[in-house]
């Protein structure tokens, strides 16, 4: 099984950034192709939605589909935008797509801009990833530069400018009409849908935003063709994915695999458990997807279909794996306080009931804990679910009650006897 | 680079000549009329060339500059957490303590950046060489635990890597 077929197929070469790199592996040439040829645009949506390319952003909506919501021929401003805000915990992905591939998520952006009828577009990328930045705006240069940006783009008379726009600081952004917000210069406080971006996205014209790997998966695609790019993968479910496989593996790192791969393969790529510990569970899309226990996880293919047969989400491809001597209170006390430090604050469910569930969870973690917390998360959790604009009240929800589903004899020992169910790993180093 | 920055008058006059290019050559990014997008890069650029932190008047003068709302400015810069709204030290560094870099040790990493700095989190030391973050997600989660000295990632920490890291800040 050959891996890195995708969005790190110049992961091999020398300067994997550069543009040499890139067309030495066939890049910039689709484009070319497309501009020399005068492609139909509805003919390159075809090809999107017969590969069954998902969203990898977190959402896992159908791309092809997306772009064909576009008023392509509409006249006027319309923008593609590619979010780089990458912030959800345990995801790492497009950070090394930008730093190793960045000509790819070009050509995917002018792509996708021909097809939507944009003439412009915006790489929001998050402000703390400084070389990401630094190596995406020496890469547009370099487009620039080849004549892949600006007027009249090889004589095709396609227009298309491309820029880089920092955040700085805010899980939020992640959020497409966040992202949107913030790219006008304001606070990322998410908007009410519908309307959608399709119809009312960037400044109020239509705008589609996708992921960074979705977009450089699009050239790839287009050179191999659909059937290639959707038989990497399983039926519904196209292609080679990235898994950022982090937390107790023997050597964490980010794997490029065929959607579909069994969990167990996935985790031997990635070295095992360490120490050769017992695997515990898994957070297998980042950490607002519900944690699943080892058993299950060990039965679960690596797929949008597969995980959510498992009862969890293929999110953004972010595997949090957990060994034995992981204390699921603690852990969970973590990411509730990610959820609380990170509310934008504009719908009070997420507000007021993210600062409770980690209160709650906190007191038990110290110890303070009452018999009545864990029926008070699981309300506190469901008043939060559907209730708020975005998905971050739905994404600060779906850990707590997952958690207390699988792990609820931990949570109810922490309480009984005030202290912890799972011994710390120094104690086990001395006794062992 | 710390220069005194032209606060008050005209537009033309605002900041200094470098800092009034690179603020015009992103406005240029945008459409015509749509200035305010530029506000976070404009607040970096101004955080950067003023000791790393944005004062009320930096944060006036740049609504007067993009021709907006000073109540525009503060709303982001209150927003977001890579902007300073009080000094800082020489050199800033977040550490990550979320969820991947906690199960590897972040507590440790933690733990003994305060001890060595003689400092908590949101504090700056009495040199006035660092301030020290707690941060959510970096985004290098498979390099946990990881830090962020300036503009500069640094992963699979340990006590001594952070010692040596230390030990080379000027």
């Amino acid at each position: 099984m050959q891996l890195d077929q995708v969005c790190f197929r110049t992961m091999h070469l020398d300067q994997p950034w550069s543009m040499e790199s890139y067309r030495s592996v066939g890049g910039y040439q689709m484009l070319e192709k497309i501009l020399r040829e005068k492609t139909r645009q509805e003919t390159i949506i075809e090809i999107i939605k017969n590969s069954a390319l998902r969203g990898r952003g977190g959402a896992g909506f159908p791309t092809g589909l997306k772009w064909s919501f576009m008023p392509r021929r509409m006249p006027g401003d319309k923008y593609i935008v590619c979010n780089s805000d990458e912030g959800e915990p345990g995801t790492c992905k497009d950070r090394d797509i930008i730093r190793f591939n960045p000509h790819q998520v070009i050509e995917g952006m002018i792509i996708a801009g021909y097809t939507i009828g944009a003439q412009r577009g915006y790489n929001y990328i998050r402000g703390e990833f400084f070389e990401p930045i630094e190596r995406f705006e020496q890469a547009l240069i370099e487009a620039r530069e080849a004549g892949y940006l600006g007027k009249n783009i090889l004589n095709s008379g396609f227009n298309f400018e491309l820029f880089c726009h920092p955040g700085a600081g805010a899980y939020i952004c992640g959020e497409e009409t966040a992202l949107l917000e913030s790219l006008e210069g304001k606070k990322g406080q998410p908007r009410y849908k519908p309307p959608f971006p399709a119809g009312y996205g960037l400044y109020g014209r239509p705008t589609t935003v996708n992921n960074t790997e979705t977009l450089a998966s699009v050239p790839v695609i287009l050179q191999h063709g659909a059937d290639w790019f959707h038989e990497l993968g399983t039926p519904n479910n196209g292609g080679q994915k990235i898994f950022c496989m982090s937390g107790h593996v023997n050597k964490p790192g980010n794997y490029e695999v065929p959607l579909g791969m069994p969990f167990a393969e996935l985790l031997e790529l990635a070295g095992g458990v360490r120490n050769g510990n017992k695997l515990k569970a898994v957070i297998p899309g980042g950490s607002s997807t519900p944690v699943v226990p080892a058993d299950v996880m060990m039965q679960t293919a690596m797929s949008y279909d597969g995980i959510g047969k498992a009862g969890s989400m293929l999110g953004a491809g972010s595997v949090i794996v957990m060994d034995e001597t992981t204390c699921m209170v603690k852990a969970l006390e973590r990411i509730a306080y990610f959820y609380y430090e990170e509310s934008c604050g504009q719908c009070t469910p997420c507000r007021e009931g993210t600062g409770w569930l980690y209160r709650v969870i906190k007191r038990i973690e110290d110890g303070q804990g009452r018999q009545e917390d864990l029926d008070r998360l699981i309300d506190v959790a469901n008043n939060i679910n559907g209730n708020t604009i975005c998905a971050l009240g739905d994404a600060a929800a779906a850990p707590v009650i997952s958690f207390i589903k699988h792990f609820r004899d931990e949570f109810q020992y922490h309480i009984d006897h005030k202290c912890c169910l799972v011994s710390e790993p120094e104690l086990k180093l001395n006794y062992g | 680079m710390t220069t005194a920055l032209q606060l008050t008058g005209h537009r033309d006059q605002l900041f200094n000549q470098v800092i009034r290019q690179q603020l015009d050559s992103w406005i240029s990014k945008y459409p015509p009329g749509q200035s305010q997008s530029a506000v976070i890069p404009a607040l970096h650029i101004l955080q950067d060339s003023h000791d790393g932190w944005l004062s009320e008047g930096l944060m006036r003068a740049l609504a007067d500059y993009l021709e907006i709302p000073a109540i525009s400015v503060f709303e982001v810069a209150t927003f977001y957490t890579m902007f300073e709204l009080k000094p800082v030290g020489k050199h800033k560094i977040s550490v990550c303590t979320n969820i991947s870099c906690l199960l590897c040790g972040s507590e440790e990493i933690a733990n003994h950046l305060q001890k060595r700095l003689g400092i908590g989190f949101g504090q700056t030391t009495a040199d006035g060489k660092f301030t020290l973050k707690e941060v959510e997600c970096l985004g290098a989660c498979v390099g946990a635990p990881m830090l962020l000295l300036d503009r500069q990632y640094h992963e699979h920490l340990t006590p001594d890597k952070v010692d040596a890291l230390l030990g080379e800040v000027k």
